[in-house]
Formats: structure tokens, sequence, C-alpha cells
């Protein structure tokens, strides 16, 4: 094998592999990545077994060929490499050293052989439609941070994607949540997505795919099945085992009734949530929100550290039911607040019940939010 | 010549009678139980302990055990509950497998324990206890902190002097020797009264920190042998390496509870005393009649630990905000697992599906002998069973549980249950 290749293309497959590619190194081949030339392409592929991350860039092959090495090692290196670098890779043998050279600089690398590595195969994907990558983002930006980091209930450790019906319409819907809020983001339907399975997509995935989206604001190609998913975007393809669960029936717990309305300027809302929740030193930093007619008072107290609030009233706040209290984790009020633009409307019901959270000038997004027992 | 000088000005407290002897012998009684410090009267804060108490009250009730080593423990497969100090000479230790214990110290007198008895015993100690000050927190049955401030002028005496007085009041009217620790708060006191024990009276003070430094870290109340080599792991082994370490460090090095725990190993502490019942732990445990591997059989009981210990949460106002199984192999050797909840809970199958998966990955054909569940930590039940956004099921399986408690309230225990427990 031996190709010739230019940094930049290199760094950017690299870049994108190398996450996937595992760290532990309890398999060692899983560390590798698979690297193929052939004609003029030449492939990256890194897999921890769940994942399987693909990459194909232009590279001139004066011999085709394959082998597997070190993904971390061969980004560290191509990356520590001057800008405009043209590097010369050559594998002599089978099973040989890797050698790579840029200018005066060579290296060589330990190879393990391509048959060791584990394809992971993505089988029949018999539901395909197409995403903006631009829609994918913000279906995923805007459900990940509800997404549960708890083992024992694995199956709310992931994005619930499917197809539901919304006000008589048909929506691809993306719904995370960990039991102390929800998110529910929906767009409109896909051609190719209606009898699509739910599926949950797994945390790790939805973080490496939002990675590539990053750069690609292109059209990503979606194919699923009941327990593989794969995302085509550029270059790059990605794919994903799915998290074999059932999760919650969401939909019975958003309040249908609430029917106490706030709605204040998203920006005076959480500066002022985060200037209140400064005293705090509770991991959960509780902030009681007090309402009254166009009054919305924020307040939090640390039995060490003392006391704070803040007021906002009717220049900024709009409510006019009737005296309310209720208490948020801070955290849980930003994760919300920083997915809205301008202005945030909260539902009430009373101060123990869940909460909805929309952005008044969208809404695709919801959210739901459990009070805490101040 | 210069001992005597320096004795007077040490403060001083006959134990027996109250005087403040400046020698080694009392020269008002001619005892020689003499407790000095220089902070003696300073201190306000008591932490009385009960020698061995059920033991003890054993003892007294049977003198003629009184110079043999005495054993309070349950049945062959049981362990020791507690045991005497001529028992503990001979290396029996208090959750020691009797076998064991006998294996030690054979001619033991083993006793069933009588626990109607020494909670009568207890009780008779408490109320000698509030008859000096509102301020009694007890701790469990046998151990209590006294708060003594402002009392010096009703009683007419230092809280040295009253404490001396009530060790001998208890020892007297129940029956049974207490050690006690005096200092400037409750760590301390309970650092103190375990320095001289049995029958004890010690003091910490201001000398607390430097008498902890040269001690290992496991003294510390709340280090247990995980967080021990945690510790030794990072090289502290002492209290010293952690008096040393200001918030930042410990922060840093130890993580989120390393301030506190670098405070309290300079023997600084601010809770208050708070009259009433320190729960602590709650938990619940049995022993099998035979050795189980089975691991649905073992589900079974962990089922019944999982209703009783909701239960006694329920009852006791509390929520767990994690679970702790406690296995015992049939050597004897204990495994305990532990796993914080998703949220604090006080219902059976919460409990039960956390105890349930660490079960699962102890029960790999080990036979085991006892099986229990702990809560930890215990948090306050207002904040149990919060709806859940991820369980659409959670308030009817409230709702249930309120009614199963209401019926068993009313007609008892047996009149329903899960099908998982029959």
């Amino acid at each position: 094998m031996k190709f010739k290749a230019e940094r930049a293309t290199l760094l950017k497959a690299l870049a994108h592999i190398q996450s996937v590619a595992e760290k532990r190194n309890t398999i060692p081949i899983l560390a590798n990545a698979l690297i193929v030339a052939k004609g003029g392409t030449l492939s990256f592929t890194a897999t921890d077994m769940e994942i399987a991350i693909v990459e194909e860039v232009p590279a001139s092959v004066s011999r085709d060929g394959a082998t597997t090495a070190p993904a971390a090692t061969l980004y560290e290196i191509v990356r520590k490499l001057p800008e405009a670098a043209e590097l010369e890779f050559e594998m002599a043998s089978e099973g040989g050293q890797l050698t790579l050279r840029a200018g005066r600089y060579s290296t060589s690398l330990v190879t393990l052989p391509t048959d060791d590595f584990p394809s992971m195969t993505a089988g029949q994907l018999p539901h395909r439609f197409q995403l903006s990558g631009l829609a994918l983002r913000g279906l995923i930006d805007r459900t990940r941070f509800a997404i549960s980091t708890e083992e024992t209930r694995y199956y709310l450790n992931g994005i619930y994607l499917h197809a539901a019906e919304s006000d008589g319409g048909h929506v691809l819907r993306a719904v995370a949540t960990d039991g102390h809020r929800l998110a529910r983001v929906e767009e409109p339907i896909p051609e190719g997505a209606a009898g699509m399975p739910g599926v949950i997509i797994p945390r790790k995935t939805v973080g490496e795919l939002r990675k590539l989206l990053d750069e690609e604001s292109g059209e990503v190609e979606v194919a699923l099945s009941d327990t593989r998913i794969q995302f085509k975007a550029g270059t790059v393809t990605l794919t994903s085992k799915l998290i074999d669960g059932t999760f919650p029936e969401y939909e019975r717990v958003i309040p249908k009734d609430n029917d106490k309305v706030l709605r204040v300027g998203k920006k005076d809302f959480s500066d002022a949530v985060a200037r209140v929740a400064a005293i705090s030193s509770e991991r959960s930093r509780p902030v009681k929100m007090a309402l009254d007619r166009d009054l919305l008072t924020l307040s939090a107290a640390s039995p060490e550290q003392g006391t704070a609030s803040e007021e906002l009233d009717g220049d900024r706040v709009q409510y006019s039911s009737g005296p309310l209290e209720i208490g948020f984790q801070a955290r849980y009020l930003n994760d919300i607040t920083d997915q809205i633009s301008d202005h945030v409307e909260f539902y009430f019901s009373d101060g123990s019940a869940p909460t909805i959270v929309r952005d008044a000038g969208d809404a695709s997004a919801l959210y739901v939010l459990m009070p805490m027992r101040v | 010549m210069s001992r005597t000088i320096d004795s007077l000005c040490i403060d001083s407290l006959c134990r027996d009678c109250g005087a403040s002897p400046p020698g080694a012998v009392c020269s008002a009684c001619g005892s020689r139980r003499i407790v000095r410090h220089p902070e003696l009267f300073r201190w306000h804060i008591a932490h009385v302990d009960c020698d061995a108490f059920y033991a003890s009250v054993e003892k007294r009730d049977r003198p003629e055990l009184a110079g043999r080593p005495v054993i309070v423990g349950g049945g062959v497969r049981g362990v020791v509950t507690a045991a005497c100090y001529i028992a503990r000479m001979h290396g029996v230790r208090s959750a020691m497998p009797m076998f064991q214990a006998l294996k030690a110290c054979p001619d033991a007198e083993v006793i069933h324990p009588d626990f109607a008895k020494y909670g009568a015993a207890a009780r008779q100690i408490r109320a000698l206890m509030a008859d000096l000050t509102p301020l009694v927190q007890t701790l469990s049955i046998d151990e209590a902190v006294l708060d003594l401030s402002g009392t010096a002028k009703l009683h007419g005496a230092p809280p040295a002097a009253v404490l001396a007085g009530l060790a001998r009041r208890i020892e007297r009217e129940a029956g049974v020797t207490v050690s006690i620790g005096l200092a400037p708060n409750r760590l301390l006191s309970k650092l103190a009264a375990g320095r001289d024990k049995p029958r004890g009276f010690a003091v910490l003070g201001s000398d607390a920190a430097a008498i902890l430094a040269s001690e290992p870290v496991r003294l510390l109340p709340g280090v247990g042998p995980a967080q021990e080599r945690k510790l030794h792991a990072l090289g502290i082994t002492h209290l010293a390496h952690l008096q040393a370490l200001d918030d930042r460090t410990a922060l840093a090095r130890l993580g989120e509870d390393g301030p506190a725990l670098a405070r309290r190993a300079r023997g600084e502490d601010a809770r208050m005393v708070q009259p009433g019942q320190d729960t602590k732990s709650i938990s619940a445990e049995t022993t099998f009649d035979t050795d189980l591997a089975d691991p649905r059989i073992l589900e079974t009981h962990l089922w019944r630990m999982a209703e009783k210990l909701a239960r006694r949460l329920r009852e006791k106002g509390f929520a767990a905000g994690g679970v702790v199984l406690k296995l015992k192999t049939t050597r004897f050797a204990g495994r305990t697992r532990a796993q914080r909840l998703p949220g604090p809970t006080a219902l059976p199958d919460s409990l039960f599906e956390a105890g349930r998966g660490l079960l699962r990955r102890e029960a790999d054909g080990t036979a085991f002998r006892l099986i229990g569940l702990g809560a930890h930590p215990l948090l306050p039940g207002r904040l149990a069973d919060q709806p859940d956004l991820a369980d659409p099921e959670a308030p009817r399986r409230v709702a249930v549980q309120r009614a199963m408690d209401t019926l068993r309230s009313r007609f008892g225990e047996a009149v329903i249950g899960r099908g998982r427990g029959r």
C-alpha cells in the first residue's frame, strides 16, 4: 500500500474518527483506524463496536492496500505536522510497519492485521429520509441536555426519534428526559420517515453526530432499522446501534391544562436566575419563583451563605393569574433558556405540578420541568 | 515539688466526690479517679456512651456473671450483638459470627438478647440525663450527646462536675457504667468518650488538633474501610495529613466532601445538639435458615427486605437517597454494594429495583447466609417519590402503596401483600 494525501484533508478525517476509536484500550484493535487505499480514494474507519464511523477522502494512491494503525497517534502526528505538508504513507509488506513521511519527518507505526478489525454491519436499513444538517442540529441541541445518565434506566440514555402526529399533521419528533425535565422538539416530517419505528439513539452517537454537523449544513441522509441507524453527511458515514428498550409514554406526563402563563425576556430571566443562584452552595441550586400580577421575584437561600433575591416587574414580565410560588433547579432552568432565542413562556398549574416551558417565538419545541419541593 | 505546682495550675475533678484535688489522690475521699485538664471547666458538650451496654445490663441482673466473659447474641448461626470487656479481651467483637467468637472465648456465657430489658434501661438512663438539660440528643440505644451550656447556675456546679455526678447516678440507679467525653463540640466529645473506656471521663479542647494529628484517619467518625483505602492510596494515613489541607486543596484532592473531612480532622464541628432521635441509618436484614444461592429465591428475600425498609422509612419520615445491599457469604465474608437512586424514594418497588441491580452482580452462584437492604443517605421524607417525567406509572404506584399502608394499619400486616413476597 502506498498513497499521498494533504495534511488538511487527513486531519479533518482523523479528527472525525479518532473520538470514536476506543481509548481505554481493552481490545487493542479498537484503538486502531482501518485504513483502506483503493483507486483514487482513501477511507478511514473507527469503531467501538457500538458506533462505526467511515470517512472517505481523495488521495493519490499508487498502490492499493489496507492496514490498521493507532487512530489517536495518527491524529496527533498529523496535527503536529506543518500546515501545508504533504504526507506519504507506505507499507512495504502485509503485516509490516506503516511508514509515514512528510518532508524530512518520518515515522514507522506498528500495525495490526485488517482481518482482526471488527466490521459493524448495518444490515438492512429499510427506512430512509433526508434532513437538513440545520434541522438535525436543532433536534439534537434542544433535546440532548435532558438525556439521562442513569444506568438503571438505560432506555433514557438517548434521544427518542420517532414519527408522530401533532395538531393533525405529521412530524418527526425528538424527545429526551431524565425524569426531572423533558424536551420535545419537532420538525416537519421528511419524505420516507412516516413509517419509521421509534428509535432511541445513544448519547455517544448523538455527541459524535453533533460534531460532524458543526461543519455540515447540507442534507444528511438518514437510514434506519429497528436496531441500527446510519447518518451520511458529506464524506462521513456514521453507523450506530440503537438502544434496545422502550421509551416511556411521555405524552402522558405532559400537562394539558396549565393555564397560568408567564412571559419574560430570555436574557432578563436567565441573568437574574444566575445572579440569584450564585448564593446557593447546594449542587442543585434551588431557585424560587414567586409570581404576582406582572411581578416575578426570584430568590435563593443557602444556610451557610445567606439569601438573594431579584424582582422582575411589569416592564419585563407579563403575568395575569393569581399568586404562585414554585421552585426549580437553576441549572435545569438555564439548560432550557439556553435553547430559547427571545422570550420564554412558562405555563404553570400550581407550585408542585409539572410546568411547561416554551419559546414564545417558536412552537416546535416544548419543555416540561418538574418543580423542586422547596 | 514542681509537679504539685503544675497540678495546681490545671483544673482537676475527683469523679467520686466532686472535689478539686491537687494531687493524684483525692485529698477529700482518697479516690484515684481524678480527671485533669486545663479546660475541664470550660466545655459543655458531653458525649455519654454506655460501656458494653447489653452485656452490662445482663451482668447487672445476674451478679454471678460479674467476673466472667459475657456475649449477647443470637442462635448458632447468629452474630455477636454485644460483648463485655472481659470477652473483648479475648478478641470477641460486635458483629462477629458466634462460632468465631466462641472459638476465641470458649467459656463465654452466651445470652439471647432481651431488647425489652435493654430498652427499659436506656429509658431510665435518658430520664436521668433529661434531669440535667433539655438538650439531650439520643444517638442510639446506648449513646447520647448533651449540651449543658448555661446550666452551671441551675446545678450550682460546672458541667464537668454535673457529668461526674451523672455517671455515678447511672451506675447506682441503672446498674451500668458509662464513658463520658467533654469537649467544645459534638465531634470532639465523641472522640473524647472513646479515649478512656470503660468507665472513663476524658476532655478534649484546644489540644485536640495536636492530639488527633498522630491518630490514623480511621479514627474519624464517617471514615470507613473504603474511605480509608481511598485516603491511604493518596498517601493520607494520619489525621495530620488531613489537617494540613486547606479547603481548596482538600476539594481538589478529595472531592466534594474533602473540605468537610479536613475540618473534622482539625476537630471542627458546627453541628448543634438537637433533642430527639438522630437516625443515621435505616435498614432491614435477615439471616436465612439455610444458605441460599438461587438468585430468584434471593430476590424474593430482597423484596421482603425492600418492603420492610420502605415501611420503616415511611414510619420514621425518611426517604432513601440510595440503597446499600448487604450480603454475607457462608464463609462470613461480608459484601456491601451501594447505589445512588435517581430520586429519593420510600417505595418498596424502587428500593427493590435498585437492590436487585446490585444483587444480580453478586448472585453468581455464591451461597449467602444473610441479605440486607439499607437506605443511605437518609433524606427528609417530604422529598420522597417526587413525580417522575420518565415514569408515567409512578403516581399510581404511590397511590397503591398508600392504600396498602392504610389497610395494614387497620387490619394488620398480613391483610395484604404483593404477589412477589409470597
